[in-house]
């Protein structure tokens, strides 16, 4: 079913913070059309590895082929036709906190040279009732709770839908409902619009409900690549440690 | 050798600095010139630049204006030269006061602002967030703010000089009496278009320096709050120590063109 090109192709990754290196060669191919759930402690490199794919960090060697080209070289400018097409949710949302809830959504789609209101409206009704949040369009972002933020930055990720979304724990912060909600709209968007998404994400409910593989990051590589299945019958103890969510001496 | 040292580190980091102001400048320049230009934000960047600015600019022009004249005239006074205080005030409100105060006083009113809010938005990664949505941070920010401030500087300078050379003549004329005829005479006399030309130049190089200086500082800021408030400070020293050095340079070269007397 799937083509045989990857859509992305990652190849040893390494990237350095500091001292400290937190990608030491990943590598990581992700097929078109697909939802790749990224699992790993915190701080273990996984929004730093998101950041590379969108060219928002450069890598110190390795290289990031999207579409058949090189993207690691690319200048800013270069860059922005790539960007166009890869669609980015960060962790805490980070809206545009001079703007309202409406024109924040509504940004993308001004940027891209669309002027007709009425167009502009529907479009933000309808990005915003994909995430739960009608209503709320005159707020600022300074009034809205972590999650309620997150979604509006979700609504704006999504408003003209690019063909890669990277999320970076898309339901950290949202109480049960609503991160269902969430996921069932990750879904929807690979369903209905073909949208190949990763997800970072430390919620295990929401990667059994979206993931066609998960990919487990630890000390800088790919420790584990696997679909749900191979997920759940793997018995190795880092694998299960995280997973089953306990703290042995194997992950500190 | 750790003097040395240090020395040497603080000129490199000095090149460093002028290297990213220069290239923010350059970059911007490009972007002006291939026509990437939200308008929409240059006038709502005039309006807080340039509009909300005039009251400050206003008030330093016209009280600098006032108390110097009522100095001139208390030596001048001494040599019966008082009608003299005009042409002095108002030669020094155009070729230097009014610049570099208008200058300062902008620095520290609209650099500082700019910086914390490009600080801010920086360090809260709503910049990534723009680079994420294909829109170049130069083109978004800093290029409406440059235009808006090269537009405004130059009647924010010359409202601070008119400004100064109005309170000059209320002050002499009307507080210390000078001969009101005279006054206006000599002004007149002693003054010429190049002086406000002089103003106008400097104003355009002031209008380059606080915008690029402060937008350089707000894009590299990092650290969070921290961060956002040393780059806030070191917009406000860095700009007016440029304004006044640049300025004593400005005045030698434009010297040349427009010699003064």
């Amino acid at each position: 079913m799937m083509k045989t090109e990857p859509l992305i192709q990652v190849r040893n990754l390494v990237q350095k913070i500091g001292a400290q290196e937190i990608l030491r060669s990943l590598s990581l191919d992700v097929m078109d059309g697909e939802t790749i759930v990224l699992l790993g402690k915190s701080g273990g490199g996984k929004s730093v590895f998101l950041r590379h794919l969108i060219g928002l960090m450069h890598p110190l060697s390795g290289s990031i082929i999207f579409e058949g080209h090189e993207i690691t070289t690319l200048t800013e400018r270069e860059l922005e036709p790539v960007r166009k097409k890869i669609g980015m949710l960060f962790q805490d949302g980070a809206l545009f906190d001079s703007m309202n809830v409406f024109d924040n959504v509504a940004f993308p789609l001004r940027e891209s040279g669309e002027r007709n209101p009425k167009i502009i409206r529907d479009k933000v009704a309808e990005s915003l009732g994909m995430v739960n949040m009608t209503g709320h369009e005159l707020k600022m972002p300074v009034n809205l709770s972590g999650g309620m933020r997150k979604r509006v930055a979700l609504a704006r990720a999504i408003i003209s839908p690019p063909d890669v979304i990277l999320y970076d724990e898309p339901t950290a912060g949202l109480d049960p409902i609503v991160s269902d909600s969430i996921n069932k709209l990750i879904r929807h968007l690979q369903r209905e619009l073909h949208v190949t998404s990763i997800v970072v994400t430390h919620d295990m409910v929401s990667c059994y409900h979206i993931a066609d593989r998960v990919a487990l990051l630890n000390e800088g590589r790919i420790y584990f690549l696997g679909n749900l299945q191979e997920l759940r019958e793997s018995t190795d103890p880092i694998i299960r440690d995280f997973v089953d969510g306990r703290s042995g001496e194997t992950i500190y | 050798m750790a003097v040395v040292e240090f020395t040497v580190r603080l000129f490199v980091q000095f090149l460093a600095f002028l290297g990213q102001v220069a290239a923010l400048a350059g970059e911007t320049l490009l972007s002006i010139g291939a026509g990437r230009i939200r308008l929409r934000l240059v006038i709502q960047q005039i309006a807080e630049i340039g509009f909300r600015s005039q009251l400050v600019v206003i008030v330093t022009g016209g009280f600098t204006g006032a108390v110097f004249t009522a100095q001139a005239f208390f030596q001048f006074d001494v040599l019966n030269m008082e009608t003299a205080v005009g042409p002095v005030v108002a030669l020094s409100m155009f070729r230097e006061l009014g610049p570099v105060l208008a200058g300062v006083m902008v620095a520290g009113r609209v650099g500082a602002a700019m910086t914390a809010e490009i600080g801010t938005m920086k360090v809260t990664q709503q910049i990534d967030a723009l680079r994420a949505l294909a829109v170049n941070p130069v083109d978004y920010l800093v290029v409406p703010r440059a235009l808006a401030m090269f537009i405004s500087m130059p009647f924010l300078v010359v409202e601070c000089a008119g400004f100064g050379i109005l309170a000059s003549y209320y002050v002499g004329v009307e507080v210390l009496g000078i001969q009101g005829a005279y006054f206006f005479a000599n002004t007149q006399k002693f003054s010429e278009s190049s002086d406000i030309i002089m103003t106008l130049v400097k104003g355009f190089f002031f209008a380059g320096i606080v915008v690029f200086i402060s937008c350089r500082e707000g894009l590299e800021a990092k650290n969070g709050a921290v961060g956002v408030g040393r780059a806030t400070t070191a917009t406000v020293v860095n700009c007016s120590l440029a304004i006044l050095i640049v300025n004593f340079f400005l005045t030698m070269a434009l010297n040349i063109v427009f010699p003064a007397g």
